[in-house]
């Protein structure tokens, strides 16, 4: 974990109301994908805390949902806007305990971002994963072509049937013979993947509101087999087996 | 050169800024981003006798100039605290502590003071009379200066260690609650806790914290906490830890000057880290700038 400093440099809309923004700057404090990064944001006193979609050498993307007026303060910032980001936050995907299973990686709405990074350490690793994205519908769609052009196989679930197949993200994973999901997103989809009986084990990343974003306030805390754990500090992600649903 | 040191009942710190209760655990997540012993002193996640979840989540939520929490003093325990938490403290700060301590009963509070009076690195015990996220029975011992003077009187009859006792903004009159601790032998008092509020969410039309309501913190609290030192000094005789909204040199030397012998700064380390250590930095040059040569003459400027 350190401080940066980084400065917007692109922008793009993935859908109404998702976007695509890449930064320059400092990343050297990111060691795994589905780590998360804590930017503060004008005229809000806390950070927002926002997953890892892809990062390089001075460069990090990241995919936001503007929801509420601090994540549409930081996707309307125009292109040169520094912001002052706490880099490497939280546990992050551990990519090895997956290699001796057939992984699918599984995200739900903006749940997706942090799998694109954890395919590309899959693929790295010379596996292929299997790429499972849930939507609520077609205009809320985004990366699937990204996915598709690492290699992946992926494929889409949607509420409504707009695209893809009809329903939720797990209807898909029933296609695959996949064993060990990673999973990014709403909690009622994270509880549906892991009760699927195809599942054996998987890594599941969780979010909560939290204060400081580092282990500090605790105000994020959840109970697990082994005790309470911050979600910002212990997790994002927490393994099958620990969670207390 | 700035002199920089207070003293606190006897404990002479480096500088007056420490920490507050509740925004620095027990100093572990810190260690990564500065040398702790910069600090003047440290007072740790306030700790009771059982440990405690605290509160379902969520249980922080924003504020303008600040935020609202609720976590409902998770800590692990005062035994594992003793056991665990205070050894690991000693390894990376190696100055007196202040020890905050929460309770749900009188006995509770005396036994839990016990405890940690034994413990060496302890040098000051700050006596949690005020949280607002706790419900036992309707009782908050702080509300009433009949119940702060009870708490006082059952601490004080264990403990020969200098005691603080932390007070809530969330009151009439918090000069009259001072004075009641003052009486029955606190050799200090802090203030203020957080003040108690709530937000909503507009789509649920319910409290955004699980727990309904929570505490505000964070600079909106600055000038409630400036004037409420500066009615305290007036009422009591016994030194300020002053603390609520402080971010900043500034609003430190603020406080100090409303009455504040040493400042806790809270929230602040939560938004950015390095709070403290740029605060510490920043006050020689501060004190050059008002013509101070020893920081501890400010204490009280307000007043003369």
């Amino acid at each position: 974990m350190n401080e940066a400093i980084l400065t917007l440099q692109g922008k793009r809309q993935l859908t109404h109301d998702v976007y695509e923004l890449t930064f320059s700057g400092d990343t050297s404090a990111i060691t795994r994908p589905g780590q998360f990064v804590n930017i503060t944001v004008q005229g809000h006193f806390l950070r927002r805390p926002i997953s890892v979609c892809d990062w390089a050498e001075n460069k990090l993307v990241l995919i936001c949902r503007a929801m509420g007026s601090g994540t549409q303060t930081l996707c309307g910032s125009p292109i040169g806007t520094e912001f002052n980001v706490l880099m490497g936050l939280g546990n992050g995907y551990d990519v090895d305990k997956a290699l001796n299973h057939k992984p699918v990686l599984v995200g739900g709405g903006v749940g997706v971002p942090p799998l694109y990074a954890l395919a590309k350490a899959f693929l790295a690793k010379g596996v292929t994963p299997t790429v499972a994205l849930g939507f609520g519908s077609t205009r809320e769609l985004f990366y699937e072509d990204e996915f598709k052009a690492l290699g992946c196989p992926v494929l889409v679930s949607t509420v409504d049937g707009s695209y893809g197949t009809k329903g939720f993200v797990t209807a898909v994973i029933e296609q695959t013979d996949c064993d060990y999901a990673l999973c990014c997103g709403p909690i009622p989809m994270l509880k549906a993947v892991d009760s699927m009986a195809q599942i054996v084990d998987g890594q599941f990343s969780f979010e909560e509101r939290m204060g400081c974003g580092f282990g500090a306030c605790v105000g994020c805390t959840c109970k697990t087999k082994y005790g309470t754990k911050r979600i910002c500090k212990d997790g994002p992600v927490l393994c099958k087996e620990e969670i207390v649903w | 050169m700035v002199d920089l040191s207070v003293t606190l009942s006897g404990v002479k710190l480096d500088n007056p800024i420490i920490p507050a209760s509740g925004t620095f655990g027990f100093g572990q997540e810190f260690a990564q981003f500065y040398d702790l012993d910069i600090l003047g002193s440290i007072s740790f996640k306030g700790t009771t006798a059982e440990p405690r979840f605290g509160n379902p989540t969520p249980r922080i939520a924003e504020a303008p100039a600040g935020m609202l929490n609720a976590v409902g003093l998770q800590n692990p325990g005062i035994d594992a605290v003793i056991a665990h938490e205070l050894p690991e403290l000693a390894k990376i700060f190696h100055k007196p502590l202040v020890a905050n301590i929460g309770g749900f009963s009188l006995d509770e509070y005396a036994e839990n003071v016990r405890k940690i009076s034994d413990c060496d690195q302890v040098g000051i015990i700050e006596v949690n009379i005020s949280c607002p996220n706790l419900h036992c029975g309707g009782q908050n011992f702080g509300n009433t200066a009949e119940g702060a003077a009870q708490v006082t009187k059952a601490v004080r009859a264990v403990t020969k260690k200098p005691i603080y006792m932390k007070l809530t903004p969330n009151v009439t009159d918090i000069a009259e609650i001072a004075r009641a601790c003052e009486a029955e032998g606190a050799d200090g008092v802090s203030l203020i806790n957080t003040l108690l509020g709530m937000r909503l969410d507009l789509k649920t039309r319910k409290p955004i914290l699980a727990n309904g309501t929570g505490g505000l913190s964070g600079p909106a609290l600055l000038p409630i906490a400036v004037r409420m030192v500066y009615q305290v000094y007036h009422a009591v005789n016994i030194p300020i830890i002053g603390m609520g909204g402080v971010s900043s040199a500034r609003d430190a030397v603020e406080l100090m000057l409303a009455g504040a012998t040493a400042v806790q700064v809270g929230a602040a380390n939560l938004r950015d880290p390095y709070a403290c250590k740029k605060i510490i930095e920043d006050l020689p040059a501060l004190c050059e700038s008002l013509g101070v040569t020893k920081l501890s003459d400010l204490t009280g400027g307000a007043h003369r």
